[in-house]
């Protein structure tokens, strides 16, 4: 893969006395949806929250866009243009939607074009826009932390989950609402334990196992070999829905 | 087998005790003031002490507002609050006293103009020393609340040594500048004008406060911040400098307090910040750790409730602010407004 936007090589990451991630090397492309996938537990959320700073690597580089951010604060490496949509979605109940979306629109106002583009995705940020977002329902507070991440346009998103504990048919917007930004040309590291939305979205996929990445390759080869998913993560994703 | 019971869903109306549980402060200190004037015999008297209530509370808030903002967006224990509530007074005493000739004179521009400068000198001396105090102090701890604790202690008496040595360790006297000596008379009630102008000031802060915090970015930033601020920083904006800015203002504004707080008892020492800390813990606390519209109320309470007890059972006085404490953390233990935190 040529000039990759995000490249991790060897990161290894300790919380406290634990070695977590023990050596991870990731390629992101420009322009695609790489998938990061693994069983529980295995270092995935600690990948993401390494690249954006919120842990420290220890060891190991990780290239964005050719700069090595690996010793930046979270802030900078924010403002270099990318988004961060945490497990735990880091919504602002405390806030109405409205100032959760003016929050995130870091470089100024919101801008309205993309705010109505936005509303299209997700109707009901308009509904509940003057609403407290502690207020809102999993799923509504799911929409409101893409959304967020989405406001200004970013060069990558990495994004944890988004589809954690939803009903199916809010699943189904969460994913059409990624195809789209994945349209428009935004390059996206996704965590995702739904199958047939990883299968969808996903170009490239990503396999963990205990802090390392095991296996790396075209989504669609993972997605249509049983055999080689029961060997990576201990099951066939397709009994994973 | 018996058939399923029918399903029928009913959508229960929130009950009026739920409907009224997020303006219960609010319904607190108006029923507190409710319940002093069945308690005082005289109309006249519980307008005088409401008045003073209100205003000793709004001082209080002014001194802990700070520390609320501080430990909520930071999670800092800053035992060393106090230190800016007497640098303060001291800083803006020394300016009434240098304006001898505007305080002295009755006029009320005059004396209003004193008081300004003064707090403006006291409110530039104490954010310099919240900046220096953060950066020697507090920065180095944090996440550390035991060393929190210990250091800013020091830092406490450090400051007050260094208040001897300027100053000397006598208490100084002061009085207030000539127009608001002296009280008007209102529906018969003798009420000090002194305290009407701390009222005033104490709600035009309040009110500014609440602004910046509700309608300006940086307001949301704060907020957000309080609630989550790794996701704060995930979207870019730098927490620390934030912080640093939260800190220099609450210094700032503990030290207006201590001017007010000085010229309402007429007698500044190095250790008043110290004593009143007591009280400001007790507001904090009570008001919900972060939260400043809980601080507010929490303020107002402590003083209605303080100077209420002391006409009525002048013994109880002392120990009517823990007992308020101890009965608001059995009812809601997160105190009247707890903020949301992530985690």
């Amino acid at each position: 893969m040529s000039d990759p936007i995000l490249a991790l090589s060897g990161v290894k990451t300790n919380i406290a006395q634990y070695h977590i991630l023990q050596g991870v090397d990731l390629s992101v492309p420009r322009g695609q949806v790489t998938m990061l996938l693994g069983r529980n537990g295995v270092g995935k959320t600690t990948t993401l929250r390494t690249i954006i700073g919120h842990w420290r690597a220890h060891q190991g580089t990780i290239l964005f866009d050719g700069e090595d951010i690996s010793r930046l604060p979270t802030p900078a490496i924010a403002r270099l243009g990318i988004g961060f949509v945490p497990e735990d979605m880091g919504i602002f109940a405390d806030l109405t939607v409205e100032e959760n979306m003016i929050l995130a629109a870091v470089s100024g106002p919101i801008n309205s074009a993309r705010l109505d583009w936005l509303f299209t995705v997700f109707p009901a940020l308009k509904t509940f826009w003057k609403k407290d977002a502690g207020t809102l329902s999993g799923g509504q507070k799911q929409m409101l932390t893409i959304a967020r991440a989405m406001i200004e346009e970013r060069r990558l998103y990495l994004i944890d989950e988004p589809t954690k504990g939803l009903a199916p048919a809010i699943i189904a917007t969460m994913a059409r609402a990624l195809r789209e930004l994945k349209d428009q040309g935004a390059s996206i590291l996704l965590v995702e334990q739904n199958f047939s939305v990883a299968r969808a979205l996903g170009d490239s996929a990503n396999v963990m196992d205990d802090g390392r990445m095991t296996w790396s390759g075209d989504m669609k080869e993972l997605a249509t070999n049983a055999e080689l998913q029961e060997r990576l993560m201990g099951l066939s994703l397709e009994t994973h829905q | 087998m018996s058939a399923a019971p029918d399903h029928t869903p009913t959508i229960a109306q929130a009950s009026l005790s739920q409907r009224l549980a997020p303006y219960a402060p609010v319904l607190l200190v108006i029923g507190l003031m409710a319940l002093g004037l069945m308690a005082i015999p005289s109309t006249s008297s519980w307008l005088t002490l409401t008045v003073s209530g209100l205003a000793m509370g709004m001082m209080i808030f002014i001194m802990a507002s700070g520390l609320t903002l501080v430990f909520g967006l930071m999670d800092v224990i800053n035992f060393g609050h106090g230190a800016f509530v007497s640098v303060g007074a001291f800083v803006g005493v020394s300016f009434l006293l240098l304006l001898e000739n505007m305080t002295g004179a009755p006029s009320l521009a005059l004396n209003l103009t004193a008081m300004f400068v003064a707090i403006l000198g006291a409110m530039a001396a104490t954010a310099l020393m919240g900046w220096a105090f953060e950066k020697v102090i507090v920065k180095p701890v944090y996440g550390h609340h035991l060393k929190q604790i210990l250091v800013t202690m020091g830092g406490l008496i450090v400051v007050e040594q260094l208040i001897i040595v300027l100053w000397g360790p006598e208490e100084i006297y002061i009085t207030r500048p000539e127009a608001l000596k002296g009280a008007v008379t209102f529906f018969g009630a003798a009420i000090e004008k002194y305290r009407l102008v701390a009222v005033g000031i104490g709600a035009v802060v309040f009110l500014a406060m609440r602004w910046v915090l509700r309608s300006t970015k940086i307001g949301l930033i704060v907020r957000a911040g309080v609630e989550n601020g790794e996701m704060v920083q995930a979207l870019g904006y730098r927490l620390r400098l934030v912080f640093v800015g939260v800190f220099l203002a609450g210094s700032a504004l503990a030290g207006l307090g201590g001017v007010l707080w000085g010229l309402y008892q007429e007698v500044i020492t190095a250790h008043m910040g110290n004593q009143s800390m007591i009280l400001i813990f007790i507001v904090v606390i009570i008001g919900g750790l972060g939260s400043v519209e809980g601080c507010f109320i929490g303020a107002l309470l402590v003083g209605l409730l303080q100077n209420y007890v002391a006409f009525l059972e002048p013994k109880l006085a002392l120990i009517s602010n823990i007992g308020l404490m101890v009965a608001i953390l059995m009812w809601r233990p997160m105190g009247m407004i707890p903020v949301v935190k992530a985690k």
